[in-house]
């Protein structure tokens, strides 16, 4: 399975984007990166720490991946658009991962700021990758505003619910003419091959990794489950039914009469 | 001069720019990614060091961290 995946003419082997919140130390990070195989890592902005020892930037240097800054944290368009400058400065990228946050509990999508700020963003260059509710209208409206893909989540960031709404998602992709990117909800393996199998071009995963119980290995897991799915996708799944399909033939059964006599 | 780095008050001496406030917060450091913003504007790196702040001047120093 040599098919690319291709973001604003940017192309990937890898269909896993590993974030890297939550991860206990760089070390960890270093090693579920390694194994996930992911060639694309969001990064954060914070107020600098004097006190902070060692960069993040030294570990993804390292392994070579390309690097997502987002803008999380930011509530109002505003905040967005500024923090996604000083990340295009901070990191010499024009992509971003906009989120715009509406609820601190919750953390879903506010969709007025969010599409606003993708609109100012996309204006000033920048390419777009929106975190965005399992609304179909609202990730049309994102494609239309110039974003390079979308990213419906499957449930809240770091709930491990997994996908909430299958059908919104499958609506978002079948629709989509940008590439789906499911970001936020993954649990577990399952629920990223169930993704893929929805037609997701991609998953984003960082809990789901960063706070296992071994994260190296469920980097691993997840990179399985998320080519296992993309290859299940591939292969055309059988329809849903509600009565059983024999898969054993009817014809050439053999029939042997009655018993002779009750035992 | 009073200026407000990430939320603190800061002494620096009148004419102290953006490179100072940077030097002062990151020490030794390369500063590599790292961002500044002045009253919510992005001062790009090549215009720290001729980019004076003024009285009261809120200016926020970002560098990466985990998340996402």
């Amino acid at each position: 399975m040599d098919e690319t995946l291709t973001i604003a003419g940017r192309e990937f082997r890898s269909r896993l984007v590993l974030g890297t919140g939550g991860f206990k130390s760089h070390d960890v990070l270093a090693g579920a990166l390694e194994v996930s195989g992911a060639e694309m890592c969001t990064v954060a902005l914070r107020r600098l720490d004097p006190d902070a020892r060692g960069s993040i930037l030294d570990v993804l240097d390292a392994s070579g991946v390309q690097v997502l800054p987002n803008t999380a944290g930011c509530f109002t368009a505003r905040d967005a658009v500024v923090t996604a400058r000083l990340a295009r400065e901070a990191f010499a990228t024009d992509w971003i991962k906009l989120e715009v946050i509406g609820d601190d509990r919750t953390l879903l999508p506010d969709a007025v700021e969010l599409l606003a700020a993708a609109e100012q963003l996309v204006d000033e260059g920048f390419v777009v990758l929106p975190y965005t509710t399992d609304d179909p209208v609202l990730a049309r409206r994102l494609e239309d505003a110039g974003c390079a893909a979308v990213m419906p989540l499957g449930s809240p960031i770091g709930s491990g619910m997994g996908i909430r709404n299958a059908y919104n998602i499958a609506i978002i992709v079948d629709r989509a003419r940008v590439p789906v990117v499911l970001d936020a909800g993954v649990g577990t393996a399952s629920d990223a091959a169930i993704a893929m199998e929805l037609g997701c071009d991609a998953v984003l995963c960082a809990s789901a990794i960063s706070r296992a119980h071994d994260p190296v290995a469920m980097a691993e897991a997840i990179r399985l489950s998320v080519q296992a799915g993309r290859l299940a996708l591939r292969a055309g799944r059988i329809p849903r039914r509600r009565y059983a399909e024999a898969s054993t033939p009817e014809e050439g059964r053999p029939e042997f009469g009655q018993p002779a006599h009750a035992e | 001069m009073t200026v407000i780095v990430n939320g603190e008050r800061r002494e620096l001496p009148s004419g102290a720019t953006v490179a100072h406030v940077v030097a002062l917060l990151s020490g030794d450091g390369d500063a590599r990614g790292v961002a500044v913003a002045v009253e919510g504007e992005v001062v790009p790196r090549t215009t720290w060091s001729s980019t004076p702040l003024s009285e009261g001047a809120r200016v926020e120093v970002v560098a990466a961290i985990q998340g996402g």
